[in-house]
């Protein structure tokens, strides 16, 4: 344990915020450059990571546990949502033997 | 402090492999060890809770319900047909921009270069159960409802439709 926490010392608060920006824009170009409505959902997940890892740090730097329990709320919406879209994604399949996105776009009508 | 920019070395690619891996199954292992490295970093900030509930839920529960969908839909095969490159190269461009506008937000932030020390024991489950069930009781509670809402609603979009209707 002190082996960890001399190593974790030492990491400068913004260099959690670059790490973290990184893996949302990661997140942010999945979501344009694919069609595939599940690795579109997959990177949505990656978005909501990265800002999960930003709170715990940023409680951890403050000592603030208000920060984890809302990475806690985030995880329980995160469920949410993953299991309601993949719902709405079988029944699409079902429709339209598809899960590209463009297939949604009949949902206009 | 090595261990920490190595993590995030592995993540950083394995998030890049999971939204450029084109069959999409690849893409969900990817995904699950990008989301193995985030639990490192939970554990690195001696975030112990988020890091059982993040190894639990996340890479056991919500990967392993993704890749049944794909196996459901007998989707692991490389059939997806990729966007054209002109909007892949407008989307990474876009991308690159948000995360240029991130880091030029950042430039201004004060308290830069102070160090995230994880000898803190908020993180710890007794402290943070202690939180949660005390100021945080009603919306704990709430988030009982959104998930039996979540997992009604799913039922309900899932379910094949009866022709009697």
């Amino acid at each position: 344990m002190d082996f960890i926490i001399q190593n974790i010392q030492g990491i400068p608060l913004n260099h959690y915020l670059i790490f973290c920006s990184v893996i949302f824009a990661i997140g942010v170009i999945g979501v344009l450059i694919r069609r595939n409505v599940i690795i579109i959902m997959m990177s949505i997940e990656l978005m909501l990571n990265s800002v999960n890892l930003l709170l715990a740090a940023f409680s951890a730097y403050y000592g603030d546990a208000s920060g984890q329990v809302f990475v806690f709320f985030v995880m329980a919406l995160a469920a949410a949502e993953v299991a309601v879209g993949l719902a709405i994604v079988i029944m699409v399949y079902r429709n339209t033997k598809s899960v590209d996105i463009e297939s949604l776009s009949k949902l206009r009508w | 402090m090595g261990i920490f920019y190595f993590v995030a070395f592995l993540s950083i690619f394995f998030a890049l492999m999971t939204i450029f891996t084109k069959n999409p199954v690849h893409s969900v292992l990817y995904l699950v060890i990008t989301f193995f490295t985030f639990t490192i970093h939970y554990i690195l900030l001696n975030a112990q809770f988020l890091a059982v509930v993040n190894f639990i839920v996340y890479m056991g529960a919500i990967m392993v319900l993704f890749l049944f969908v794909l196996m459901l839909l007998n989707l692991n095969k490389d059939t997806e047909p990729m966007k054209s490159t002109l909007v892949k190269v407008i989307g990474a461009i876009a991308g690159m921009c948000l995360l240029a506008t991130f880091l030029g937000a950042f430039r201004v932030l004060e308290g830069q270069g102070e160090l995230v020390t994880g000898n803190t024991d908020v993180g710890l489950v007794k402290n943070l159960g202690k939180v949660l069930f005390d100021e945080f009781l009603l919306p704990f509670e709430l988030s009982s409802i959104l998930l039996l809402t979540a997992m009604v609603g799913a039922i309900l979009l899932a379910k094949k439709e009866t022709k009697e209707g």
